[in-house]
């Protein structure tokens, strides 16, 4: 066998480096989508037992609810324009551009449909197809949690098809997907636009918007408030449930943003992992420290919406930050997560039975500033066509920050009105909400059919026939004596 | 023959089932329970929010138990159970008229 030519191991060295990349993203889409199993315990222990079935419910059809939209229109609209993905041809290169101030803004895509035709279904745009949808499931699971109790199941579903087709994918196409808000650099000089590593803005502040928008739409919880307008706690019943999916979510993230490397090759990967475990500490810390202070108890929801805060809020600069400012920005994230879900509970009145818009939506926002002030310098070379690493205000970069307060008011512009455009519609349609008889008695029965918890005592619960034997001679079974 | 029942708090259980063997007490049910007294439950916070926890966990104890030992059994329990604090609970004595031990068919107080 001849040796092999300069040509044939350059090759093989590109084919491998590829095939790394790949199925590091794969992997990491693969912790991403365990993230919904999380964001399901969560959102149910957070909430009463008499409506588990229904709130785990609408976190396990969110999934396919969310797959099936993607798949269907989602995907072209946010990934159509991006170009070449994983080393491949640039087959996802058709982009709806305007034309202002001399300058091109891309929209949103318009090819990679149902990932039709055959020659797009490569392997470098089905790892793309997978690694997004599951950051988009992400979003479409935030809302779920603002308005569990009480939201209709059929509005949910509807409601879940708007964020994976629309709402979701344009935003993501203006960041991630060669759109206006990622040439905000290269159009204007401003940093290197509006960047967000792994989707404190993209995934966490859309689903924060929303989740703010539903839940003001669709009101408080019976009982929640009293008629001379104070607060009535509505207490969890399931901390384990909700502690552990906590955990299961900060073990998702590290496939959420170490994988937005998209890359293999990329060793800043670890960088990432560490400065995600960080932030996650300081939130979870920050909150316990800021809790302990102000009431006296550790009150385990505020600990794991801490930890979570953290996380979302180290996101976005993962990837461009020094260790002590991630720490710095999950501490801060810990905190303002405490301060801004009770101004919502008791200042803004909008009942977020598991701090959804406080979590997601501020702390996402927060990210994208802490990006735009903490980011220094080391990392992001060529980033969306700009030359030098990403650099934030600390570190003399004024445009970035700039184009991180754009960014953050785009979501807002864009998510906020379309969302309540869509449930008003959808309102419309089948309704939002369940009968308050239902929601007293709770949702399983109304919505579900069926008792989440059904532990043989209530009324529901029927001996099956067949199902009782007596259990020894003599001794008369109950099913038998009681007619 | 005298019945007595305690509520008493759910710590102090085993305490008071110790202190009720010593003076020759021979069984025992025990309920867990929930309601309030004087205090009508307390406030505790959830996310900064103050709520009324109305009806405090508590633990019932019944003992069937003859005459004379009662005045006894009264005191083991009212000592094992104090803890000076609200909430330490009730005992009530009441007349009981009939003790049936079902596997022997004895009555009175030879089935206690």
């Amino acid at each position: 066998m001849a040796d092999p030519t300069i040509a044939e191991l350059a090759k093989g060295l590109t084919d491998t480096q590829n095939a790394l990349n790949i199925v590091w993203t794969m992997v990491a889409g693969f912790l991403v989508m365990f993230m919904q199993a999380g964001f399901a315990l969560v959102e149910t222990g957070l909430t009463r037992a008499k409506n588990v079935a229904h709130t785990m419910g609408m976190n396990f059809l969110v999934y396919a609810i969310g797959i099936i939209g993607f798949f269907f229109v989602g995907f072209g609209l946010q990934m159509g324009g991006v170009g070449a993905v994983f080393g491949g041809d640039p087959i996802l290169s058709k982009e709806f551009v305007i034309h202002l101030f001399g300058k091109d803004f891309g929209l949103f895509g318009t090819t990679g449909f149902m990932l039709h035709p055959l020659n797009l279904y490569t392997a470098g745009v089905a790892a793309t197809f997978l690694f997004q949808m599951v950051f988009m499931d992400t979003t479409a699971t935030i809302p779920t949690g603002a308005c569990a109790e009480r939201w209709k199941f059929s509005s949910f579903v509807l409601f879940s098809f708007v964020i994976a087709a629309l709402i979701y994918p344009i935003y993501a196409n203006w960041v991630w997907g060669g759109g206006w808000l990622s040439a905000l650099g290269t159009n204007f000089g401003l940093g290197h636009g509006h960047v967000d590593f792994a989707g404190s803005s993209v995934v966490h502040m859309t689903g924060g918007v929303i989740a703010l928008t539903l839940g003001k739409m669709i009101g408080p919880r019976i009982g929640k408030y009293t008629a001379d307008g104070r607060v009535n706690p509505i207490p969890p019943h399931n901390i384990p449930q909700v502690l552990t999916g906590t955990f299961i979510l900060a073990f998702g993230w590290f496939g959420f943003n170490a994988g937005s490397t998209l890359s293999g090759m990329d060793t800043r990967l670890a960088v990432v992992a560490v400065n995600t475990m960080l932030a996650s500490a300081t939130g979870a810390f920050g909150a316990y420290l800021y809790v302990k202070a102000k009431w006296g108890k550790a009150d385990p929801s505020w600990l794991a919406n801490g930890m979570l805060a953290g996380l979302v809020a180290i996101t976005a600069p993962c990837a461009f930050v020094s260790g002590w400012a991630a720490a710095l920005i999950g501490a801060i994230a810990g905190v303002l997560v405490v301060v801004a879900a009770v101004f919502i509970d008791t200042k803004l009145k909008i009942d977020d039975p598991v701090g959804a818009s406080a979590v997601h939506g501020v702390n996402g926002a927060w990210g994208i500033l802490a990006l735009g002030l903490f980011s220094n310098g080391t990392y992001g070379q060529g980033l969306n066509g700009v030359a030098h690493g990403v650099t934030g205000l600390f570190y003399g970069d004024s445009g970035q920050f700039i184009a991180s307060l754009i960014g953050i008011a785009a979501n807002i512009l864009w998510v906020a009105p379309v969302a309540a455009l869509a449930f008003f519609i959808i309102g419309k349609l089948v309704g939002n909400r369940v009968s308050a008889e239902d929601e007293v008695a709770g949702l399983d029965i109304g919505e579900m059919g069926v008792l989440g918890y059904d532990f043989g005592g209530g009324p529901v619960s029927g001996a099956a026939s067949g199902a009782s034997k007596p259990a020894a001679a003599g001794v008369p079974s109950l099913a038998q004596s009681t007619k | 023959m005298k019945k007595i029942e305690a509520i008493i708090k759910p710590f102090r259980l085993d305490e008071v089932k110790n202190a009720l063997h010593a003076v020759g007490v021979s069984g025992l049910t025990v309920t867990e329970v929930k309601g309030f007294g004087r205090q009508k439950g307390h406030a505790e916070l959830y996310r900064g929010a103050e709520y009324v926890v109305e009806f405090l966990p508590k633990v019932k104890i019944e003992i069937a138990v003859p005459d004379a030992l009662t005045p006894r059994v009264v005191e083991a329990i009212e000592i094992a159970a104090r803890t000076d604090k609200i909430g330490d609970g009730k005992i009530f004595v009441v007349p009981l008229e009939e003790v049936v031990r079902i596997r022997t068919g004895e009555r009175g107080e030879d089935a206690l």
